[in-house]
């Protein structure tokens, strides 16, 4: 413990816009890490989103009538590609708290790196992962009897509305992760999780609901997100009289839009606001 | 002093949380290369005060410069020469020691492979080179602390905040922590730290500044601060209530303190004006008179009893929640080695 320490020198200073993304990089990495030492975790939230599409597709898809007479699970998989995307919210809350709570935060906070990084490196890893929950998901649909029937074009484009939807609900979970503590939070958000999946078309045709509980379905961003994949999927739908649901493909971009201007502000001012 | 020699200053520190005043008029001036003790009770402004110095909290009144730069102002600059270690333990529990420094490295901007190097001297400086692999959540309190301040010490910071740094710690963590924090001050750094334990200011600070309701009440070396609150006190239990009239006097006449007895429990407590007065002495008159002590300890004031010396009365705030922190930290000693102080010093007869 005698041993001299000279001061290292920094090779880059200033929060340029390189150093942004040198520090984005360490902290998407930082997460990467985490996955590598605690797998359980990932495995666990990737088993959840798995054991839901066995119980539909095993349990409850007898019992449900799909419209047009189409296959039941190429009809249940566009919804449940959507649906993981929401039950990612509470991890990107759950990452978020516990730094600010650990005083991780107040550490990077009071270092000079790049703010931004922050919460860019937070969405950075989260994205990576729902890629991954994406295509595993999509494996899983094609084990059970699931096809993508339209052009790879379409395909793709399916995808990247899937993948846009969460991008938005990425600044949701970090929004409530800056404003919310402790596990009761967590507790508090995964409850959100579920009305926000299942009152939507995924499952159920809103039509079928009371009217003023189908209207919200309609427009839950999630049903239009749902609507367009099960078009650009060539996957059965239950169509609809509404504007949301006759414009899906366009709400399916405006609605994470929407969420992004709302929450993306309100994430960053939160986050500048914990020097109050 | 020219403004040059000092590593902190805050002036007229003022911050508000709603009604709640956390500082109100806060002054400091921490000389370059010097070990600052902040003391006070629970809620007195300690951590504002500290969060305030290390950029991380906006005040509504007052300057304050740390390394030469404006707190305010200059955030970036006095980022570079700051480390800050908080009240728990900011490191990643899921990544190893080794991961953590070189991600704090990284974030510093060293490069990757001086990030790794560095990792790798301080891992082996804080006494943790066997444990780097390790995941933090397998540490122990101590560990996790050394490895919180290694990761402070990345930058080698010119000025270095310690919040509460030995809370939640047994003895030999706390040792482990005062001796690293003592190998920083060796190096040049001026360290800031706060705590509510005396004994601790004690062990590792030249000045201590005592603060009460956001502003300082009292400043000294400890050794002032202690002449001022009347210095260590003996603390002495006897078997025999009628024991305790013929113990005070003994004890009296040797250190010329006036004792305070509680029949009840059979105990008296008296001030050692000097505290050359040994306990030694102390057991052999008490012998000599035919008194047999029960259980007898030197310790320094408790923060409660400074400040009802300073103030006139007990630390306003969460009173019962600092003295259950204070606990079981009554017998520290200067010099002693920390490890072996909470028995060394009693002796039970
Ligand atoms: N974020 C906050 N919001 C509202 N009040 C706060 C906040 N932070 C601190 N306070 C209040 O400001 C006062 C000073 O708090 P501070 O944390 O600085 O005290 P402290 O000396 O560090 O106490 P402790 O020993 O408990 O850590 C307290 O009364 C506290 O309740
Ligand atoms: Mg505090």
């Amino acid at each position: 413990m005698t041993a001299t320490l000279d001061r290292p020198a920094p090779a880059a200073t200033g929060g340029g816009l390189g150093n942004v993304l040198t520090d984005s990089v360490t902290l998407t990495g930082r997460s990467l890490a985490h996955w590598v030492r605690n797998p359980a975790t990932l495995i666990a939230s990737l088993a959840f989103n798995i054991v839901m599409v066995l119980m539909f597709a095993f349990l409850f898809g007898g019992a449900m009538a799909v419209p047009d007479g189409g296959s039941y699970r190429e009809f249940l998989m566009p919804g449940m590609f959507a649906m993981t995307m929401i039950f990612g919210i509470s991890m990107t809350t759950i990452a978020i708290s516990t730094d600010v709570e650990r005083g991780v935060t107040d550490r990077f906070r009071s270092m000079p790196m790049a703010p931004a990084a922050i919460l860019i490196g937070r969405a950075v890893a989260d994205m990576l992962f729902a890629v991954v929950t994406l295509v595993v998901m999509m494996l899983v649909g094609l084990a059970i009897g699931w096809r993508a029937n339209g052009s790879v074009g379409a395909t793709l484009g399916a995808m990247g509305l899937i993948l846009l939807l969460r991008f938005a609900l990425i600044w949701v979970g970090i929004f409530l992760g800056l404003v919310m503590r402790g596990q009761e939070a967590v507790a508090g958000v995964q409850t959100l999780e579920f009305p926000l999946g299942f009152l939507s078309n995924a499952f159920v045709a809103p039509s079928t609901m009371p009217g003023w509980l189908g209207a919200i379905a309609e427009w839950n961003p999630l049903s239009s997100t749902v609507t367009a994949t099960r078009v650009l999927f060539g996957n059965p739908g239950w169509g609809g009289d509404s504007w949301v649901v006759a414009n899906a493909s366009l709400m399916a971009v405006v609605w994470p839009l929407v969420i992004l201007a709302v929450f993306l502000p309100l994430a960053v001012r939160r986050y500048a606001s914990l020097s109050d | 002093m020219g403004s040059s020699d000092l590593a902190v200053v805050a002036e007229g520190l003022r911050k508000r949380y709603g009604d709640k005043v956390a500082l109100d008029g806060f002054d400091l001036s921490v000389p370059r290369g010097t070990v600052c003790g902040l003391l006070g009770p629970n809620g007195a402004g300690k951590t504002t005060a500290v969060r305030i110095l290390a950029t991380l909290q906006c005040f509504d009144g007052g300057r304050a410069e740390v390394a030469g730069y404006d707190v305010a102002t200059e955030a970036a600059q006095v980022r570079y020469r700051i480390g800050l270690v908080g009240q728990n333990a900011a490191v990643d529990e899921v990544l190893g020691g080794h991961q953590n420094l070189v991600m704090f490295g990284k974030l510093y901007r060293l490069g990757a492979k001086a990030a790794r190097q560095r990792a790798d001297e301080l891992l082996d400086r804080f006494g943790l080179a066997e444990v780097g692999g390790k995941p933090v959540k397998s540490y122990s309190g101590g560990m996790r602390r050394r490895l919180d301040l290694a990761a402070g010490m990345i930058l080698a910071p010119s000025v270095l905040f310690l919040d509460e740094p030995t809370v939640g710690l047994d003895p030999r963590g706390r040792n482990e922590v005062w001796e690293a924090v003592r190998a920083l001050v060796r190096q040049g750094t001026t360290v800031l730290l706060t705590t509510q334990y005396l004994d601790e200011a004690d062990q590792l600070a030249d000045r201590v500044s005592v603060i009460d309701t956001g502003r300082v009440i009292a400043e000294g070396t400890p050794d002032q601060l202690k002449t001022k609150t009347g210095g260590d006190r003996i603390d002495l239990a006897v078997h025999d209530r009628e024991w305790l009239a013929l113990a005070a006097r003994t004890v009296e006449q040797l250190t010329g303190g006036t004792p305070e007895l509680d029949e009840e429990d059979r105990k008296l407590s008296v001030r050692v004006a000097n505290s050359d007065t040994s306990l030694i002495e102390v057991i052999r008159a008490l012998d000599a008179a035919g008194v047999t002590a029960e259980d007898i300890a030197l310790r320094r004031p408790t923060l409660d009893e400074v400040f009802l010396h300073l103030t006139g009365r007990r630390p306003v705030g969460e009173e019962a929640k600092a003295e259950k922190k204070d606990k079981g930290r009554k017998n520290g000693k200067k010099d002693a080695p920390v490890a072996e102080s909470a028995g060394a010093q009693e002796v039970n007869a």
